[in-house]
């Protein structure tokens, strides 16, 4: 049995000024190469579990692995397993992207301490030059980070924390503050980085669609886990094919939808839910003529919001 | 080994971060020439010769110790900037110790501090403070000591600051005192008895007068130095060990457990 990338049980964290859990009891496993995203509404304790299992934040109670070591007892041999994309750009501005890069290989021991770049060793600098050229970088890398876009920020971030060859990388929202264009390449970069080097991904986000990729999502809502699974599980448990349809005897098909006992609201165009049927058993059954007839999937973002309307109620 | 590597990029970043700043590095040319020529210029010229001594050079070696102390000290304090910037979060998700963290900070800041006081030494110079070779090799262990129980005082206060506007506010509360309790400008021999106490319990009167006891060994003014430099030396070693064992021990703590 392989020894899953991250294992979570029974998670709780109460910050000390806390009146209730920030996480409350939570317990999951990513398997090693799985691309796993964890969802939920701000405050739902997302970051919160990303903070401990980095390291950054000690739990209240519960148990977290990475790659088999314990976050607390074993948090150096963590710290050299994972790669971290903050929330927040954790760059040193001050610096180019190279001095930024070079500190971050000289604090996991993967070089020695060189004051300038042409002084570090030659694997450091073909390394850099090969991750610049993956992101699609290149030689804005030496730049001050004063001077980079957001997405190119983002893109040195992803360098930085692949540098010491990470078995998981936690992405707490990468594509926050970045325009469509840069969410898109950012993520063609994510998917390319993937397929090299097969590595681990926990994914915090607020974009569903970013998502709709993962092997495995995990949905939690007030510090609680509240959907798990496959999103095609978790879009199939809480959410059904549509089918949009409309007739010039709306009356008439109106009465026939009654009739047949199908679930269905009126939004411009007749909605029904197919709620485990068919669109053809439906569409046999209506003798009406059509003038509007598609069928929709749900996306993983209609199910994330019925749970937490559900929540709600 | 690792360690050592984290300690010296650490520290190395702050001194290019210092070196790349525009403003401070005015602010270390303009400061002290405004300190040592105006401030100890009009003393010398008003007050020296019925004062009976050396007014430039007791204000020189008061500003060179304060530069230091405060400096560094202030300097730890961008570890709370680091923490809301997010670098921090670079720093501590780094498999190094918490202890590297914190001396390469110490480092860091000491070698800012350092370059800081250099156009100090060269204005005294200028000024024709009596400062020889012998003096300025002697100043430069003191230095690195003022520097470093700086930094553990910095280290320290830091645990009790939540942002940087209660770090501004407990700066001043904390060394806007401690210029007139250590002497910075004015002999402090003579003090009522509450602010003897208070003089004694302050960290940067044992810099200031480190200073001067190397500053003016073998001169009349030797006078105003209020303890041997041998004191003064085991004096800021223990605050160095308490303020250091104290402050790593709450850092590291407050990090861990938020």
């Amino acid at each position: 049995m392989t020894t899953p990338a991250i294992e979570v049980r029974d998670l709780v964290k109460r910050y000390r000024k806390g009146t209730a859990n920030a996480v409350d009891g939570v317990s999951f496993d990513v398997e090693p190469g799985q691309f796993f995203a964890l969802l939920g509404p701000n405050g739902a304790g997302k970051t919160t579990t990303i903070a401990i299992l980095t390291t950054t934040l000690s739990p209240t109670s519960g148990t977290v692995r990475i790659c088999g070591h314990d976050v607390v007892r074993e948090a150096s041999l963590v710290r050299r397993q994972a790669g971290i994309i903050f929330q927040n750009a954790s760059l040193d501005m001050n610096l180019t992207g190279e001095e930024n890069v070079r500190i971050h290989a000289i604090l996991y021991n993967l070089y020695p301490y060189r004051p300038i770049y042409r002084l570090m060793p030659g694997a450091y600098r073909q390394q850099l030059r090969e991750l610049a050229d993956v992101v699609g970088l290149g030689a804005d890398v030496f730049k001050p980070v004063k001077r980079l876009s957001g997405g190119m920020r983002r893109k040195l971030e992803i360098i930085r924390g692949l540098m010491h060859h990470p078995r998981v990388l936690f992405l707490d929202e990468p594509t926050s503050g970045l325009d469509t264009a840069s969410r898109r390449n950012l993520w063609q970069y994510i998917r390319e980085l993937r397929r090299r080097h097969d590595i681990t991904i926990c994914l915090t986000t607020h974009q569903l669609d970013e998502a709709e990729e993962a092997d495995r999502v995990c949905i939690l809502d007030h510090g609680h886990v509240v959907a798990l699974g496959t999103p095609q599980h978790v879009k199939s448990q809480l959410a059904h094919d549509r089918l949009y349809i409309d007739a010039l005897d709306r009356a008439a098909l109106r009465s026939r939808l009654v009739e047949m006992q199908v679930p269905f609201s009126e939004d411009g165009v007749f909605v029904v839910e197919l709620d485990g049927r068919t669109a053809h058993e439906v569409v046999r059954a209506i003798d009406e003529p059509l003038t509007v007839l598609r069928t929709e999937s749900p996306t993983l973002e209609d199910a994330y919001l019925r749970i937490l309307a559900a929540g709600d109620e | 080994m690792n360690d050592m590597n984290a300690v010296a990029a650490i520290a190395s970043r702050d001194l290019v971060k210092f070196i790349r700043d525009p403003g401070r590095l005015v602010a270390a040319l303009v400061f002290p020439a405004a300190m040592i020529f105006l401030l100890g210029g009009t003393l010398q010229l008003n007050l020296g010769k019925s004062a009976g001594f050396n007014f430039i050079a007791f204000t020189f070696t008061g500003f060179l110790g304060m530069t230091l102390f405060q400096s560094t000290a202030q300097g730890l304090t961008s570890l709370m900037d680091d923490r809301q910037n997010d670098f921090a979060q670079e720093l501590f998700v780094s498999p190094i110790s918490r202890y590297a963290i914190v001396f390469g900070k110490i480092l860091g800041e000491t070698a800012v501090a350092i370059a800081q006081v250099l156009p100090m030494v060269i204005f005294a110079l200028i000024l024709r403070v009596p400062l020889t070779a012998n003096h300025i090799a002697l100043l430069v262990p003191v230095a690195l000591l003022s520097c470093f129980v700086g930094g553990a005082f910095g280290l320290l206060l830091l645990n009790t600051m939540s942002d940087n506007r209660a770090a501004n506010q407990i700066f001043n509360f904390v060394f806007l005192p401690q210029y007139f309790l250590a002497g910075l400008i004015s002999p402090i021999n003579a003090l009522p008895w509450y602010l003897a106490i208070l003089s004694l319990i302050s960290p940067m009167r044992y810099v200031i007068d480190l200073a001067r006891g190397v500053v003016f060994n073998g001169s009349p003014d030797y006078r105003l130095v209020l303890e041997t430099p041998a004191t003064n030396i085991a004096v800021l070693f223990l605050m160095f060990a308490v303020f250091m064992i104290a402050g790593t021990t709450l850092f590291v703590r407050r990090e861990t457990n938020r």
